[in-house]
Parts: C-alpha cells; structure tokens; sequence
C-alpha cells in the first residue's frame, strides 16, 4: 500500500545502522583503503604520468624497505600511539583535550634540561628514571589545569587545553634560547652528543627498542585500565551522558581531574620518549603536531589501544612513504601530502558507512513489492 | 655487553670480508682497517681504488627547497659538477626541507641505506646529525657543507667544505662602496651609513659583514655600519622588516647574509616610495626582485667544491677533512652588476680580484680595521667546539695564531669562517 507515497521520496535516503557485524564493518574499511589506492593512483597518474604502482612500491619500500627505515617508521608509529593511548580516556569521558602537543612538549622541556645539566653528574640508568618521573609530573600538571577549571567553574576545555599549547611552545621557545648552542642558532643541537648521557640504552642492539617497550607497556595497561577497572567504568558512563554519571553518584569533577592528570602524564612521557629515546634536542617542533594526530589515532579507533597500533602504523607508514616517494620521483612534499590526504580521507569516511547505510529509492521500492 | 662485543666483532668481521672479496675471506675478524686497500669506499685508509663515475651515488640533504637562493645554488651546484665529472643527474638523490632536527639524521641514514656512496648537507645546523649518522656508516662519506667539526671531531667520514665567501663579500662591498662615493660627491648622501640584514651572529656571518664593510671602506673609508640578525637563516617577512628597520635608521645600502628575497625587496619598495637606497643580495642575482635597487650579489660557486669532493671519490684519494678555496679557483663571483651602479664599478671590481688572487690584497688586512681604536696584532683561534650551555669541551681543537703577516687568516685552519672580532665601525643592533 505505500506505492502513492514513494513518488516523493528522494531517491538516497540515509538510515543509521543499529549494529553491524564485525566482518563488515571491517569490510568496508578495506574498501575504504583500495578505493583510496585507486583514487591517489589517479591523482598520481594525472599529474605526474607515473606509474602508481611504481609509487605505491616506492611507499613500501621508503617506510618498510630496510631494516633502518622499518625501526625509523616503528618508532614514529610508537610515539603516535604514546600520545593516542595518552588522548583515549579523556576523549572517552567526552573531554576534549586538544592540549596534548603542549603536555608532549614540558615533557620534553624537562628532559631536555635535566639531560642537559645532570648529563656529568647521574649515571644514564639513574638519569632516565629521574626524567621520566619529571616528564611525567609535567605533563599531569599541564592536563589538571584545564581539568581543575573544568571541574570548578565549568570553563570550555577545547579552549582551555587549546590556549595551554601556546603557554607551553613559548615556554619552550624560552627555554631553547636558554640552552641554544652553538650560541646565536636558535636551536638546542644534539645534547649530549659525546657521552650520550640520559639516551636510551639500546636493546637487543636497536636504538628505539625500549621506546617500544614502554610504550607497549602503557597501551596493554590503557586498555586493561578503560576495560576492567571501576574508574575506566567511570569513564565510559561520564561520556555517555554526564547527567546519568551524576544520578549514578559518579563524582564529575574528580573524574574530570584524575583523567586528565593521567591523560596528561601519558603525553608528558611521551615529550619524553621522543627526546631521550629520539630527538635528543628540544625544539618547538617537538611534538610535530602529533598531539593533534593523534587525536585522529584515538577516535578511529574507538579508544581500542590496541586497534590504535594499526592505525599509528598506517599513519606513520603514509608519512614516511610520502617522503620517500617524494624524493625517489622528484615530486615535491606536497604531492605526497596530498596522496595521504586522500587516502586519509577515505578512511575516515568510511566511517560514515560503518554508522549510516544508504537506502536506494528503488531497491527499497523491490523490497516492498 | 658481552653480546654487544659479540656483535661488534662479527659485524667487523661482515666488513672486512665484504671488503676484501674472495682473496682475503679468511681475513681474521676486527681486521676492518687492513682491508682498506680493496675497499671501494674509500676509509681513512688513504688511497683506494676509486669509484667509476657510472656507479657513484650522491646523496643531498637541503635545508630548503629550489625556492630559497641558498639552496638553489646548492643544488645547481651539485649538478654541474655532476655533469662535469660525467655522473649522470639520476644518480642524484635528494631530500629538500629537512629541518635540523632527527629529520636530517633520518634522511642521512636512509641516504646511505639506499646505497649513496658520498652524502652532503647544505646546512650548519645539519652537521651533527651527519656526525651521528656518519658514526653509524663509517663506509660511507658525510659532508656537511659549512660545518666546522670535521678537522676536530675524529670522525674519519665525516668532512667540511666551504668557499671563501668572504672575498665575494669584499667585493660585493667594494660595489656599494664606488655607488656610496658617488651618492657622496653627488651630495646626494652625506651620512656613509650601511645597513646589513644577518641570520645569527655566528663567526660566519661576523666574517662576511665585516669583509663587506671593508669592501666599502675600500672606497669610503668613514663609512660604517649596523647589523640587525633575524635569527633565521630564511625568512622572507623578517628579512624585509629588518631591512625596513635599518633604513628607517638612516641606512643608505642594505646588505644581507641571509638566504631570501626579503630585504633586496623591501629596499626596492621603499626605493619606489622615494628613498634613494640600495641594495646588496646574497646567494642569487636581484635583479628580478629589485631591478634599480639591486646592485650586486655576493654568490658561492659550490660546483667547484663539490667537483673537487667528487673527484676524490672517482679517484679514491682521501677527502681532506677541510677544504676551502675561494676566486682563484673559481669558487665564490659575485653577480652581474645592476644598471645603478656607479661608474667605474667594473675597474674597481677586476681590480678587488685581481689583488684577492694575487695575494697582493688581504681582505682583513690589520692595518685597515680597528678594534677599540687599536689595531689587532695577536689573536688566537680555538677550533675545540664547545658545549654553551655546561661549557663542556665536545672535541678538542687546537690553539692557533690567526694574524699572520699583518693579516687576519680566515678559513685556513679550518675550512668554516671563525673571524668573530668585533671591529670599530659596525654596531650589532640585536646581539644574542
């Protein structure tokens, strides 16, 4: 009988799904990705009239092609996931912390300097846990401000979190002018050079093993912690509604404040990580931005640490073919800005079709007859 | 540790029979510097057997990319002496925009995984990722250009070229200097003052302001000069408003030791607006940017460094850890003069060079500069680097007396500028 009324009907409707069965969901992610492939692979060819696969292998090869370049890429991977696992509660409990790049990076002011100045004086093993304890203070410091005046007086956290970012870029501009050398180059240079004081050990002979370790430590932990524990219950039903927390009798304010330090501290040692177990300087361009990538790590995920691995590898590895392929095909860095824009792109659009499903006009017209 | 000399020894052992070939395969392990003579790497063994200039792999780190004059002039550079060694441009590989960070040590490092048998950085602040990365593949040989560790650092792969870009900067000076004169028997100007547009107040830049002022003082000898830094070594907005800033100082020609278009465009500006200024650029010609108010640039030729570099590697000779030359063969010019110049710019310029490559004219000459109203007779040079902030020694040098026969001897003990004296007549506006 509903023949009269489909005449006016639009001929896509969209329908939230209920639920959707893992295989599928997953599914149309893959197809997310060759899609992706297909249309980079026709930006590629339109533009430059190479071969795509050429460029794709070139991709592979620029971020898994050697033993060298795989442990580069592991380790960016590693210290996106550091700041996504750092992001997940807060962003679980609905709480917007933009501020991750700023936590990242008094992280990484602190270990810089205690490297610096204690580098002769503390033994390495002694010196690491010295700065990891710091990094970790600081970054909790810097993620309880916003959460305290939060939790008080109701202040807009993206904002808050937002502005902390710049308080903590200055304060590292200051202090790389501080400890600039040689003097006069605005930059830090490799601290401790010679000694290698306060660098992470190598284990197993690699460099950036005990970056992976700590932080595959921290994303079993996260999840153990948002799965099975009563404060990671807390989180959950505070982002789901905090009017349901409040009648539950779920202290607000002191899940806002314990969350945030914990998210905070999390991306503190993260500045860490990347300066004692990577960059061995400090500069503004510390975090490189990866505390809003991450950002990206966390929700594609859905707060799984452990789905936040792949998703830090396929970023990590879009990154680092984009530069390799951008120097193997004289393309400039841009093209290849673009290709994994398109390919990000895809993906996170495929998350529309995982929540939504298209209803076409005359396929539902079939179904009725 | 005990695993980690295990290691060690065999990855010893990997080289030096990969070294020696079947001949020698029975070659004791940690034998890696015997094996030098069959290398074609070319270690601080000395002389080896050289590459065929078909098989070498170059790579290139650029702190920019072709939009920045410094670079370009690498990167042209680079190609020329590639095509004139007969190296085909293929086996080139670049990363532009590598910032002084891990960046360059990750570029450094999958250069040479990819095979590149020589690796060059054209920036200072690239250097000490190079030295890690060259600790990391002693087989394969790091330059950084500009850098000053090199002779000190005990790395045996790692090496430093540099032009003497100081003469370029005489001479460039000596082309504001014949235009200051005139302006000044015109009447047009009666106050000699110099503005300079400096990235940091490191000895290089200290070096070239002072050779540029006496390049002008060659020809005005009261004039003087004020430096603004943009602690940047590109920045075209800070370039601008530092030469902006100069000129509104009283500046009548703005010279730069800084890698863009900023100030040569901010003096033609203001030269549209109805200032009588000029301008004195780096690295590339003006021209295009301030058609009237571009006098001159001072410009590298790093072909010829990089040349004579590559040619060590086809023969297989040592690469000297320094290597700086500078007119004489070829290495530093400045650009086509500009339709403002004065007359007589030519003869005053053939005549600059002609003195820098005979020897007769010592650019820092004691008897031209003062410092304190004195003149300098003794100075000494330190090539030890230093850690500022702890004042910790990171490689010792060697003490050195850098006056040598009433001159001042720039980038002979070493091939990066360290002339860091503060001569009377030049006023650092922002010293750090």
């Amino acid at each position: 009988m509903s023949t009269p009324s489909t005449q006016h009907e639009p001929a896509v409707r969209l329908v939230k799904r209920d639920t959707i069965p893992t295989w599928k969901a997953w599914g149309i992610r893959l197809l997310a990705v060759v899609l992706a492939l297909l249309l980079s692979g026709l930006f590629i060819f339109a533009v430059t009239k190479l071969n795509p696969v050429a460029v794709y292998q070139g991709m592979i090869q620029g971020a898994f092609g050697s033993k060298r370049n795989t442990w580069v890429t592991i380790r960016d991977a590693m210290m996106l996931l550091c700041v996504g696992v750092g992001l997940a509660p807060a962003f679980k409990m609905r709480f917007w912390n933009i501020g991750a790049e700023g936590q990242i990076l008094v992280g990484g002011i602190l270990t810089a300097g205690l490297m610096i100045h204690l580098g002769y004086t503390l033994p390495t093993p002694a010196l690491l846990c010295v700065m990891a304890l710091a990094s970790i203070a600081a970054g909790a410091v810097w993620g309880l401000i916003p959460a305290i005046f939060k939790a008080r007086w109701g202040t807009n956290e993206t904002l808050f979190t937002l502005m902390m970012n710049y308080v903590a870029i200055q304060l590292t501009s200051y202090c790389v002018a501080l400890w600039e050398n040689p003097a006069g180059s605005n930059t830090v240079g490799i601290i401790n050079m010679q000694t290698r004081a306060g660098w992470f050990p190598k284990i197993l002979g690699q460099d950036y093993m005990l970056n992976v370790i700590l932080v595959m430590i921290l994303t079993v932990g996260m999840f153990l912690y948002l799965k099975y524990t009563k404060q990671g219950y807390e989180i959950a039903v505070v982002g789901e509604s905090a009017n349901t927390a409040r009648y539950a009798g779920i202290k607000l304010s002191r899940v806002y404040i314990r969350t945030m330090a914990i998210s905070g501290a999390i991306c503190g040692l993260a500045g860490f990580i990347s300066v004692a177990g990577a960059g061995h300087t400090i500069s503004v361009d510390t975090a490189g931005g990866r505390g809003f990538t991450a950002i990206i790590v966390a929700w594609l995920a859905k707060f799984n640490t452990f789905v936040m691995i792949l998703i830090a590898f396929l970023l990590a590895f879009l990154e680092k073919g984009a530069i390799e392929i951008a120097s193997r095909f004289n393309l400039n860095n841009d093209a290849s800005d673009i290709i994994s824009g398109i390919i990000l792109f895809c993906i996170i659009g495929s998350e529309f079709f995982i929540n939504y499903k298209l209803v076409f006009h005359r396929r539902k017209e079939a179904a009725d007859k | 540790m005990k695993k980690l000399f295990a290691l060690l020894l065999s990855l010893a052992m990997v080289f030096a029979m990969a070294a020696c070939g079947d001949t020698a395969s029975n070659n004791e392990g940690g034998g890696n510097s015997n094996a030098g003579n069959a290398d074609t790497g070319g270690e601080e063994g000395g002389d080896t057997a050289g590459i065929a200039a078909g098989d070498l792999q170059i790579g290139l780190i650029c702190i920019h990319d072709e939009n920045s004059g410094y670079d370009l002039a690498h990167i042209d550079g680079l190609r020329a002496a590639c095509s004139e060694l007969g190296i085909d441009e293929s086996q080139i590989t670049m990363r532009i925009n590598i910032p002084e960070t891990e960046e360059c040590y990750d570029a450094a490092i999958q250069l040479a995984d990819a095979g590149c048998d020589i690796i060059f950085s054209d920036s200072y602040g690239h250097q000490s990722y190079m030295a890690l990365a060259a600790q990391d593949y002693p087989e394969v040989t790091f330059v950084a250009c500009t850098g000053d560790q090199a002779g000190v650092a005990g790395i045996p792969n790692l090496k430093n070229i540099f032009p003497y870009t100081y003469e370029s900067r005489y001479v460039s000076g000596v082309v504001a200097g014949v235009k200051l004169k005139e302006m000044m028997d015109n009447g047009e100007v009666t106050d000699p003052h110099i503005g300079y547009v400096g990235a940091y107040p490191y000895a290089e830049v200290v070096c070239g302001y002072t050779a540029f002022l006496l390049g002008i003082q060659s020809q005005v000898p009261e004039a003087y000069m004020d430096v603004q830094y943009t602690n940047s070594w590109y920045d075209l907005t800070a370039e601008g408003e530092a030469a902006n800033a100069l000129m509104a100082r009283g500046c009548v020609i703005i010279g730069q030791h800084a890698d863009s278009t900023g100030a040569p465009s901010a003096v033609q500006a203001a030269r549209d607006a109805g200032s009588n200024v000029y301008s004195v650029g780096y690295n590339i010609d003006m021209l295009s940017v301030a058609p009237e108010a571009a006098l001159t640039s001072a410009q590298n030729n790093w072909s010829v460094l990089y040349k004579a570099t590559l040619q060590h590697m086809l023969d297989g000779t040592e690469i000297p850890a320094d290597y700086a030359v500078g007119h004489s063969e070829g290495a530093v010019m400045i650009s086509e003069l500009g339709e403002s110049c004065a007359e007589g710019t030519q003869e005053a310029v053939d005549a600059a060079w002609a003195g820098i490559d005979d020897g007769s004219l010592k650019v820092f000459d004691t008897s031209k500069f003062t410092v304190d109203g004195a003149a300098v007779d003794s100075y000494t040079i330190n090539t030890s680097i230093i850690d500022f902030t702890t004042g910790n020694t990171i490689y010792e040098g060697q003490e050195y007396e850098a006056i040598v026969d009433g001159a001042f001897q720039e980038s002979v003990f070493r091939a990066a500028p360290y002339f860091d004296i503060r001569i009377d007549g030049i006023t650092e506006l922002n010293p750090s």
